[in-house]
């Protein structure tokens, strides 16, 4: 039984940390059909945010460094996001695969660019005292770092889905997604939009990055890990769909814990990635997807 | 992702502008005739076959073999990618299968009779050679299998994904994904694969000796018929019905639904073919390079085998093995000399080539041609209308 507990727990942990990742791809995938492979060096500019600060003007004060890191982050990486979007994305409406490719393009570059800057080993980021230590319950010890994780992720979640539900900016994104053409005649700047939302998508990205930096190693290949599991939970999720997402977060991170807890790390990657094939037999456009009567949506 | 979208071809209207013919025309006569893309084919042949002697260290006539098979590798995906409009990021899974099947051989063929292979006694406890090796005592058993298994395993992803109408993004993704699944098992499943090390020493290829001098050039040449074979393979696959058929799915799937055919089967026999060119050309590498390890065949790599056929110019045979070598030929000379810098150049080259040079090589002769000529043919017409446009995913 706490075994049982225990893999649930870390299967929640996992799948909070896959949410992060994976909810600011899909409003940039849903939205524009950008499929954006620099999204994981996004989250490495994110996890190197709390090191500067730790390192440099908030030497003093780590602990609070750490929790300054998080807006910080999110307007770092959500400016490089604006970047990508506005110099090479918004030329490139409709190629979805090019996308694919010149953001594979970028994430080399900024990959060699965290190796020229910040050396090619590891850096270390201090947890907050508070922080450190564990939590018991049923027998499940329960790191306080990946407790932290999870309300974050859970608050930002809340925080997306109210911006989606009550904001006019949120509503906008609503209806670029929903139908792009509709809005643009509606008076939608879509462009405009798009930006709004490459910059929300990117800067949630460092705030992935922040946390993750709690738990795993902070260098150069940081990023690299994530994205791939992040998409794989966007394409189960159904696009630009934020209860698909956290359903498919929470699916994924549990199947993972699970099937690498009975069989072994390697064989268990595997099974998840048999498991979506099969899955998508089923629902080809995921969980949750919009009702179309096109063709190809 | 919008409802109701027009039909992907609606879009490609041509415009029939009529260009009078430019006065340097008059400068290239004759370069659509057929017969003169079959003579440089065979001039080139003749001159890559000559090229060894022409190289004196053999470490060179190594990697120039090791080129050819990349290219290999690039004609696949350019049929796959190029003609079919199938994004294949995990092409280093497939390129994997065929360097282990060949690998698996050599690895038998220098432990001497009964013995296991050493790594075996490492990592394992197996007092008898595993099933899954025992076959790959004989050679032509290794050849098969790189070939085969790679696409049986196509073949069954292509059908599982295609049949339910997964394309674009989601398909390039779940291949990404599988090269990932591919590596993790590879490391770790290390009693039968060797882990991280891979398999290596084979100071006895095919028979020969490694270190003797003529080896190299026997293993080039051996590379280049697989090549040359591969090429016209390619060349006759796509002027075929199906080729047509090939190109027609990636510019208008549906239309082709409604004309009767299963775009699921064409797509999935595309994929297959590039599978299977990878699988080959993979078997050729192990016995090229002389050693088999995981690092080769993951995620990045088989990005970079992408980056071949973006740089050389999709939809012409010609454009992906010319880029293979370029860009084989770049990374070599670049990391030799500044190793960090090459993660640069290969950033800038996707950067630059899809960003703005969509066409790659093939698109600059094309355009260049047209120049020339002062008319572009109908098929540069239609191509210069579908870039740009990705007929799979509506914007």
């Amino acid at each position: 039984m706490e075994t049982f507990l225990g893999q649930v727990f870390t299967g929640l942990s996992l799948a909070s940390i896959l949410l992060l990742a994976a909810v600011g791809l899909t409003f940039t995938f849903g939205q524009m059909g950008v499929i954006n492979m620099a999204h994981g060096e996004f989250i490495m500019a994110g996890a190197y945010t709390p090191y500067v600060l730790q390192t440099g003007i908030m030497a003093g004060a780590f602990g609070l460094a750490y929790l300054v890191a998080f807006p910080v982050a999110f307007i770092v990486a959500g400016l490089m996001g604006l970047v990508l979007e506005r110099t090479l994305l918004a030329r490139m409406t409709g190629r979805a695969l090019d996308t694919l490719l010149v953001t594979v393009g970028v994430s080399l570059v900024l990959q060699q660019l965290a190796r020229d800057i910040f050396g090619a080993p590891n850096v270390e980021v201090r947890a907050p005292d508070w922080l450190t230590g564990n939590w018991t319950l049923f027998g499940v010890t329960m790191p306080h770092t990946r407790l932290f994780i999870m309300a974050v992720a859970a608050l930002s979640i809340g925080a997306v889905a109210l911006f989606l539900d009550r904001m006019p900016d949120g509503r906008r994104m609503r209806a670029v997604m929903q139908n792009r053409d509709l809005a643009a005649v509606s008076g939608l700047r879509t462009k405009r939009v798009d930006s709004k939302t490459f910059f929300l998508g990117s800067g949630l990205a460092g705030i992935a990055g922040v946390s993750v930096a709690l738990i795993g190693q902070v260098g150069s290949q940081t990023g690299t890990g994530y994205v791939i599991d992040a998409f794989l939970v966007v394409i189960v999720g159904g696009l630009g769909k934020l209860k698909g997402t956290i359903i498919a977060a929470l699916a994924l991170g549990l199947l993972n814990s699970f099937s690498e807890y009975y069989s072994s790390a390697s064989l268990g990657k595997a099974i998840v990635f048999i498991a979506v094939i099969v899955f998508l037999q089923f629902r080809p456009n995921g969980i949750v997807s919009f009702k179309s009567r096109g063709l190809t949506a | 992702m919008t409802a109701l979208e027009t039909a992907p071809g609606d879009a490609v209207a041509a415009p029939t502008k009529d260009r009078r013919r430019s006065p340097m025309s008059y400068l290239a006569p004759g370069t659509a005739s057929p017969w003169v893309g079959r003579g440089v084919f065979v001039l080139v042949a003749i001159g890559l076959f000559l090229l060894p002697m022409m190289i004196s260290e053999p470490t060179r006539i190594r990697q120039f073999a090791e080129y050819l098979c990349y290219a290999i590798v690039a004609v696949g995906i350019d049929i796959a990618w190029g003609y079919g409009g199938m994004l294949v990021l995990g092409q280093g899974l497939f390129f994997g299968m065929g360097a282990y099947a060949m690998g698996m051989y050599l690895t038998l063929e220098n432990t001497p009779g009964d013995a296991l292979p050493s790594f075996m006694g490492l990592y394992s406890d197996y007092t008898e050679l595993p099933g899954l090796w025992q076959p790959f005592n004989s050679l032509g058993f290794a050849w098969i299998a790189a070939v085969i298994a790679p696409m049986a395993l196509a073949t069954a992803l292509g059908l599982l994904v295609f049949k339910r109408r997964i394309r674009g993004p989601y398909f390039a993704i779940l291949t990404q994904a599988m090269a990932l699944v591919f590596w993790l098992l590879l490391v770790g499943q290390l009693q039968l694969t060797a882990g991280t090390n891979g398999l290596t020493n084979f100071s006895k290829t095919f028979g020969r000796n490694k270190f003797a001098p003529e080896t190299p050039e026997f293993l080039y040449r051996m590379a280049l018929v697989g090549l040359l074979v591969v090429i016209a393979l390619g060349w006759i696959l796509m002027r075929s019905r199906y080729g047509k058929l090939l190109t027609a799915v990636r510019d208008g799937e549906d239309r082709v639904r409604f004309l009767g055919y299963d775009p699921a089967l064409v797509k999935t026999m595309g994929f297959a073919i590039a599978a299977g060119m990878a699988g080959l050309a993979g078997a050729l590498s192990a016995a090229i390079i002389g050693i088999v390890a995981p690092n080769q065949f993951t995620i990045l790599p088989s990005i970079l085998m992408v980056c071949w056929v973006a740089v050389g110019g999709r939809g012409a045979i010609w454009g992906a093995v010319l880029g293979a070598i370029v860009v084989s030929w770049t990374k070599t000379n670049v990391s030799e000399a500044r190793p960090d810098d090459w993660t640069y150049v290969q950033g800038a080259l996707f950067i630059v080539v899809v960003g703005f040079i969509p066409g790659g090589i093939v698109g600059l002769v094309r355009s260049g041609r047209a120049f020339l000529t002062g008319r572009g043919s109908t098929k540069d017409k239609l191509d210069a209308l579908t870039h740009g446009v990705d007929p799979e995913v509506p914007a």
